[in-house]
């Protein structure tokens, strides 16, 4: 190995400028040595590391496996066409169905996305306009609202529309699951109404359009799917949901169109016949649960794949 | 030989910091002195042969040999795309990163081939250590630790042992005498041109044999620049060292060899031209060459 | 004929615009803002239409609701501690499952799967969030509770016995399946924050580490995880959060037993539980309110849990929205 002379010129005090190779020697092969002697070790562990990362995934999926393999299974049976059409009877009592529900949970959540659907669009238009302090603390309230125990949304309906109106009603249940879709909805129509390209909005303004204008008639049709996902999965959240009903529609027996009086819900089916002891009723449970699971599934899968649609084809 | 860092300066000063438009030639008198620094010639630290690199099914670097001396400075020098950065990072096996990644022909560190199977990755690369374009310190380590932390990952946990390379390290890096006595400071405290030469003095810490660097001042300011520069000269008394530049100027300063690369017709790198820097530079074997060091093109 | 459809469509903008006029710009904002107090009016709403309802059991009860373990309606003494220990107990067991479950599979999603599974798996690891809670409680109760009665607990009681906190008759539903289930529905929220915030860490992070020669693992372990320390806190606070609310599936598995159980092994009650189970036949005095109080006191830690969460996370906005994940 050549030796040159350093001269640093600046004082620049290198370790011992000519004896400089022998602590980098030692310190190089002491380095080499345990590395060598550690290596195994080190491998191992990253292997057995890496194992239980991946066992981890796949001890996470084993659960929705299960889940929907019973359900499947066991619902699956309870299907037929009596299940569809015909009203509960009594336990022991063959050819019950649970038409009410199916009915009920439709007209439930078809009022809860009527009142959560244009103040959560709105909102979230309000949102995607401003980044101020004011956005930051509504979106942080969202936030909030969204970890929000659904059983306290439940009170809070029942101590808004039931207390007041004197009766249980499929409106408060309704009232219920539009506070639960909002923040759903609120986020979606933010980030699509966000998503559209600045220029399409600087188009509609340039061509003499008042902001509400441009807002109504460019931009909202432009972040038309984006919001569409957010209303879907919104209702798939709230399809689901079991707690804002209990003290709210409260279910029924009886097939009703009558939104201020209790009414039918898939969910409380579920609830209520699953924890029964009865054979036949916890058929019902679950040929109403593989139902609910298909209607959750078909709007949360189906607007994950509209927005990620949408997203290809704006580039 | 005591001219040598004057004679630096002068070049230094009288060359702009980037473009590629200056031609190198016309100060050939300077760059002659510069370069008289004989490398020993026996000792071959690294040795490429037919190197090349292709992702999935395209090939991004091709057929490149050279070898790399003790106590030498390659610089790796071309256009954007003609793959320099390729070729560096096969040195440090850092494309089995990159899935899909395939790399042929052979690389030897020493008498072994690092692609062969023999050497463990993890061992090779506390031999060929690599500093990054942009200074990449662990945020959530204090500048000590960011120092430490290639020995502790090789397994070192011996104190003395720690706390000798780590001032050893910062010692050749320059940057002792301003952290000696705030180590335990955030290495994110540290100013751009700080950082870059903490992480130099990171990758040196485990006492590696060659040293990669990937265009390691582009992101720093022209003193930053200058300061590194200036300590390369140093640390090739105890590490090789591979440096890709974007920077003509840079390349010539601090290299003995240089290796010329070009990205072919079916847009895959090559090596144009290998050799001593002054040679490369004053008289050119390649046509392609003298018009990159014109400023022709690039 | 392009350029008459030009002119057409401007002039019909112009006159719609016209229209539209008495909704000027400051008028539009106005608008909007009221629209916006409203959503924000929302959660006073709902503090002060509890604190209403529950304050005759607040003035009844007193502290005594949460310090005292007898929740006795019928001679109207309300003590919710035990309720409060049940959901305590629920979500410890929760996390202690969830969180390093979560964690692995979050890393395992952003590092060791290759890049295109990677959608696809996280996309059926949030559709676990999907499945409704009561779809949950129902195959709790069916299907994992019969199991647990006759295999895993009598199992779990001969092997860690001496442990003492397997003490009891293994009859399946209990404080033990509830908070097996909540840590199933709490995954999902662990796992893809987690993930969304190891994946932010930068690559050259990574590499850098790479580059010393450190293992795979001692790159996550030693730069990715701790970088992303905070994130992962916000995500655990946050699947915290979820599992003290949820209501259905724990009800639905927990036993219902308005004391504080010996052993895991045993039966329970939350507080979400415990308003579920009695709130539509409250009709001894106080009880009602005294149900709302105890939704109340959920109100409050879980609007604290999931404020503090949310700080801590900085709100890590997906991008595309989730399957309500969040």
């Amino acid at each position: 190995m050549s030796s040159p002379s350093l001269d640093p010129g600046g004082g620049r005090d290198f370790e011992g400028s000519f004896g400089a190779s022998d602590p980098i020697l030692s310190r190089r092969a002491e380095v080499q040595r345990t590395a060598a002697s550690q290596l195994v070790r080190r491998k191992v562990t990253s292997r057995v590391a890496v194992f239980l990362c991946r066992a981890s995934l796949v001890a996470a999926l084993v659960p929705l496996v299960a889940v929907l393999a019973y359900t499947i299974r066991r619902g699956v049976s309870a299907w037929s066409v009596a299940f569809f059409t015909h009203l509960p009877t009594p336990a022991g009592i063959a050819g019950g169905g649970v038409s009410n529900a199916i009915i009920g949970t439709l007209i439930i959540d078809f009022f809860a996305a009527l009142m959560a659907v244009p103040l959560g669009v709105g909102v979230g238009l309000f949102l995607s306009q401003s980044n101020g302090k004011v956005a930051y603390v509504l979106r942080f309230g969202a936030d909030v609202l969204a970890g929000i125990p659904s059983i306290v949304i439940g009170i809070f309906a029942y101590a808004v529309l039931v207390v007041t109106l004197k009766h249980f009603s499929a409106i408060a249940g309704s009232f219920g699951l539009a506070v639960i879709m909002l923040p759903t909805v609120t986020r979606a129509s933010e980030v699509a109404i966000r998503g559209v390209p600045r220029d399409v909005t600087e188009a509609g303004l340039a061509l003499g359009g008042h902001r509400a204008h441009v807002a109504r008639r460019v931009v909202l049709p432009a972040a038309l799917p984006g919001v569409l996902t957010g209303v879907l999965l919104g209702i798939a959240r709230a399809a689901g949901e079991t707690a804002p009903l209990l003290f709210t529609a409260i279910g029924s027996q009886f097939t009703s169109y009558n939104v201020l009086h209790p009414m039918a819900a898939m969910p409380l089916i579920v609830y209520f016949d699953g924890i029964q002891a009865y054979p036949d009723l916890q058929k019902a449970a679950w040929g109403t649960a593989l139902a609910l699971i298909v209607i959750v599934f078909v709007l949360s899968v189906g607007g994950r794949v509209l927005s990620s649609r949408v997203r290809r084809s704006v580039g | 030989m005591s001219d040598q860092p004057v004679i630096t300066e002068q070049v230094a000063r009288q060359q702009e910091p980037i473009t590629l438009t200056a031609p190198a030639r016309r100060d050939s008198g300077l760059m002659a002195t510069a370069m008289s620094h004989e490398v020993d010639d026996s000792a071959k630290v690294m040795r490429l042969q037919s190197l090349g690199v292709r992702f999935g099914d395209k090939l991004a670097v091709r057929d490149v040999s050279f070898d790399v001396l003790e106590n030498c400075v390659v610089a790796l020098i071309g256009p954007s795309g003609s793959g320099k950065t390729t070729v560096l990072r096969a040195l440090n096996r850092l494309h089995d990163l990159t899935p899909g990644s395939k790399v042929e022909g052979q690389v030897h560190l020493g008498e072994v081939d690092i692609y062969g199977g023999d050497l463990d990755a993890t061992m090779l690369r506390s031999r060929v250590g690599m500093v990054f374009q942009r200074p990449n310190p662990f945020p959530t380590m204090n500048i000590y630790q960011n120092v430490v932390s290639g020995l502790r990952f090789a397994g070192v946990t011996r104190k003395a042992l720690l706390d000798e390379a780590a001032e050893a390290a910062l010692v050749a890096a320059g940057l002792w005498e301003s952290v000696r006595f705030r180590l335990k400071a955030p290495a994110t405290s540290l100013s751009g041109g700080e950082q870059q030469r903490m992480c130099i003095a990171r990758a040196l810490a485990v006492e590696p044999q060659v040293l990669l660097m990937d265009e390691p001042t582009s992101a720093l300011d022209p003193a930053a620049t200058a300061r590194i520069e200036e300590l390369l000269s140093e640390l090739r008394e105890r590490v090789a060292i591979v440096i890709v530049t974007h920077n003509m100027q840079q390349a010539a300063r601090v290299s003995q060899r240089c290796a010329f690369m070009l990205m072919g017709a079916d847009r895959a790198g090559e090596l144009i031209e290998f050799g001593p820097t002054d040679q490369l530079f004053n008289h050119p074997s390649d046509q392609r060459t003298a018009d990159y060091i014109d400023g022709r093109f690039g | 004929m392009s350029t008459t459809t030009a002119t057409e469509k401007t002039s019909r903008i112009e006159r719609a615009g016209r229209l539209q006029s008495r909704l000027s710009d400051p008028g539009y904002r106005w608008l909007l803002l009221v629209v916006a107090g409203v959503f924000g009016a929302l959660l006073l709403a709902i503090l002060i239409a509890l604190v209403l309802q529950a304050r005759p059991a607040l003035v009844h009860d007193g502290l005594g609701l949460i310090t005292s373990t007898r929740w006795d309606p019928v001679h109207a003494h309300y003590g919710a501690l035990s309720m409060v220990v049940g959901t305590l107990i629920t979500t410890a067991i929760a996390l202690v499952l969830a969180v390093p479950l979560g964690l692995g599979t979050a890393v395992a999603l952003a590092t060791y799967v290759p890049r295109r599974l990677r959608t696809p798996l996280s996309v059926l690891v949030e559709l676990l969030a999907a499945v409704p809670s009561v779809v949950f409680g129902l195959w709790g109760l069916l299907v994992v509770a019969p199991w647990f009665a006759g295999s895993l607990e009598p199992w779990l009681k001969s092997a860690f016995g001496f442990l003492g906190i397997f003490n009891g008759t293994p009859i399946g539903i209990g404080v033990l399946l509830a908070g097996v289930i909540l840590a199933i529905m709490i995954l999902p929220t662990m796992a893809a924050i987690s993930r969304d915030v190891i994946i932010a860490i930068p690559r050259d992070q990574r590499e850098g580490a790479s580059a010393l020669g450190a293992t795979s693992w001692q790159v996550v372990s030693g730069v990715v995880l701790p970088s992303a320390r905070s994130g992962i806190l916000g995500a655990g606070v946050l699947a915290a959060g979820r599992a003290m609310g949820e209501t259905i599936a724990v009800t639905m598995v927990i036993g219902n037993t308005d004391s504080i159980p010996h052993s895991l092994l045993g039966q329970g009650q939350t507080m979400a539980s415990l308003i579920a189970n009695e709130f539509t036949e409250a009709t001894e005095p106080f009880h009602l309110s005294s149900l709302i109080a105890v939704g109340l006191l959920l109100l409050v830690i879980s609007a604290l849990v999931n404020g503090g969460a949310r700080l801590m996370v900085r709100s890590i906005a997906r991008s595309a929205p989730g399957v309500g994940v969040l």
